[in-house]
């Protein structure tokens, strides 16, 4: 007997993340400057720590409620209408995850039948189509184009409807693109929305990190209201990627379903990681502050940088990446990245890797210091130069 | 360009070069050149400095905080007290506090006998000033926001993730 002979057919479909080749490749080199990595590079803020540490001091260490501690789950709430305006009721509408992925699990999982159509954007976070095919449904892409910054437009999701579509998946701000979605934007294409009657699930993570002007959440559409399931987390606001915590806010039907589903795969999120993720949402507003005025330091250092030395790109407006085209110098998103590690010793990240979309561009994180940044900047001036 | 978000640039890395600091404002380095002229002549850059550990070094050094007890003046309250006090070039900081004292004065010195003698000669004696305490700095633990002997953290960042 094969072992390989017990797996299901679904698994056989899923190829492997792009990324994992260039993780392997970087991580047997040495002195490599990685700007390939999707975390923020600042330390969980102490508070948040010492909070956390002293809940295990206390022996708080044990399950709590499935959909969370009830003091998080009203705190999240606190967070939501603080920040974007957002009502929720925490006993019907929150329930807590572990890090923003396992709420886009239980979310299609909750929502498909096998054969339900999800809208994917493409390119796009590398879980997305791999969770809609695991959840049986059939990933339905639509291409973004950098003549859009990356935006969903009316008449490309309008194409992309028809009678089987359950859901759209989107992100914005966005990974790889740093694309993000204005009010007015979104006015263009909730009437469809609506229309269509599907679900809208909108992984908001990197909320915090927009630059110019407010985040505005598409859960903010009263007329859709009910139709969104919102899924951030404490990853990127407040530095906690270890801390695997997330959320999903939603009608308290779909939550109702969901917490089915979490309750008997996952029980519940971490304790420690909940008491500490109060701590964020209560006393850390200052924090996202300060990390997000880093970033869009450092985003103009680098957009600047790369500009002057032939990546051209735009400004992005959103999150820590920027998604340059590298179509002119005639290598693949792939060829290009692995030259520039062999020959530079700099980590990136292959836009392919984000969907066939992402093909042409290579996502450079900006989550590290200035002087990280110029190092690699002159690296990859040099890697253009001898091309 | 404002000159908060310059502030804020230069606050953690006054060595950053003029080039860099126009690509992070996002502006002209004229520009960045003009602004940090302005925000010098305006006494709000006050100067660019570096935080030392002299005690890992083989020059001597000591440091004391000194609360001073003061009588105000009519008109300029404890002002011209002060300025008898900071016009030393051994006080390196000075702040009027509330409290059981007026000042805390820190001075710094190579020996404890020069720190002493300074306190005994110079500064008890000032017209105003009523009393000293002098504690001496025994270790430095934190300067200006930096940790004088921080261990690394233990940061295993992966070096590609999603």
């Amino acid at each position: 007997m094969k072992p390989k002979e017990l797996l299901n057919r679904k698994i056989g479909t899923i190829p492997p993340s792009g990324i994992r080749k260039f993780f392997d490749l970087a991580n047997a080199m040495e002195g490599v400057i990685s700007l390939g990595v999707g975390e923020p590079d600042f330390d969980t803020p102490w508070h948040i720590r010492e909070e956390a540490i002293y809940a295990i001091e206390k022996g708080r260490t044990f399950y709590s409620a499935n959909a969370g501690l009830p003091q998080l789950r009203q705190e999240i709430c606190r967070y939501l209408k603080r920040r974007f305006h957002l009502e929720y009721q925490w006993e019907s509408q929150i329930i807590v995850t572990v890090g923003g992925s396992e709420a886009i699990d239980i979310a299609l999982r909750a929502l498909l039948d096998p054969g339900d159509e999800v809208i994917v954007l493409s390119p796009g976070y590398v879980a997305y189509e791999p969770c809609v095919r695991l959840a049986g449904g059939v990933p339905v892409i639509i291409e973004l184009k950098e003549e859009d910054q990356f935006k969903l437009k009316k008449e490309q999701l309008r194409q992309a409807l028809s009678e089987k579509t359950k859901a759209i998946l989107i992100n914005f701000p966005g990974n790889p693109t740093g694309g993000v979605m204005t009010r007015e934007d979104y006015a263009e294409i909730v009437p469809l929305i609506r229309d269509a009657g599907i679900a809208v699930l909108t992984d908001e993570i990197y909320a915090e990190l927009t630059y110019s002007g407010q985040h505005c959440s598409i859960a903010e559409f009263e007329e859709i209201h009910d139709q969104v399931m919102l899924i951030s987390g404490f990853s990127k606001a407040w530095s906690m990627t270890g801390w695997r915590l997330g959320y999903i806010a939603a009608h308290p039907d779909l939550i109702t379903a969901m917490n089915k589903i979490h309750q008997y795969a996952i029980m519940c999120a971490p304790t420690i990681s909940q008491v500490a993720g109060m701590e964020a949402m209560a006393h850390g507003d200052s924090d996202v502050q300060m990390m997000k005025e880093s970033f869009e330091r450092r985003r103009n250092f680098i957009v600047n940088g790369l500009n002057r030395i032939g990546l051209t790109c735009p400004m992005p407006q959103g999150a820590f990446y920027v998604f340059p085209s590298i179509r002119h110098t005639g290598l693949s998103s792939d060829e290009f990245c692995e030259q520039l590690l062999a020959k530079e010793k700099v980590a990136v990240v292959p836009g392919s890797a984000f969907g066939i979309s992402g093909e042409g561009f290579v996502r450079i994180s900006y989550a590290y210091s200035i002087e990280e940044i110029k190092a690699a900047l002159q690296r990859i001036e040099h890697f253009l130069k001898e091309l | 360009m404002e000159e908060l978000k310059l502030l804020k640039a230069i606050e953690q890395d006054a060595r950053i070069s003029v080039t860099d600091l126009a690509d992070i404002l996002n502006s002209e380095q004229q520009q960045v050149e003009a602004t940090m002229k302005k925000l010098a002549e305006d006494h709000i850059i006050c100067g660019y400095h570096t935080v030392i550990n002299w005690d890992k070094t083989n020059q001597d050094h000591v440091m004391a905080l000194i609360e001073v007890n003061a009588y105000p003046e009519r008109d300029c309250g404890y002002d011209k007290v002060a300025e008898k006090i900071y016009r030393y070039p051994e006080v390196s900081n000075m702040y009027l506090i509330s409290g059981r004292s007026e000042f805390i004065v820190i001075v710094q010195g190579r020996t404890m006998r020069e720190v002493a003698d300074f306190v005994g000669q110079k500064l008890a004696p000032i017209e105003g000033v009523r009393g000293t305490a002098t504690y001496f700095v025994l270790k430095q633990y934190k300067v200006e926001g930096v940790v004088m002997d921080q261990p690394e953290d233990d940061q295993q960042r992966l070096l590609v993730t999603p």
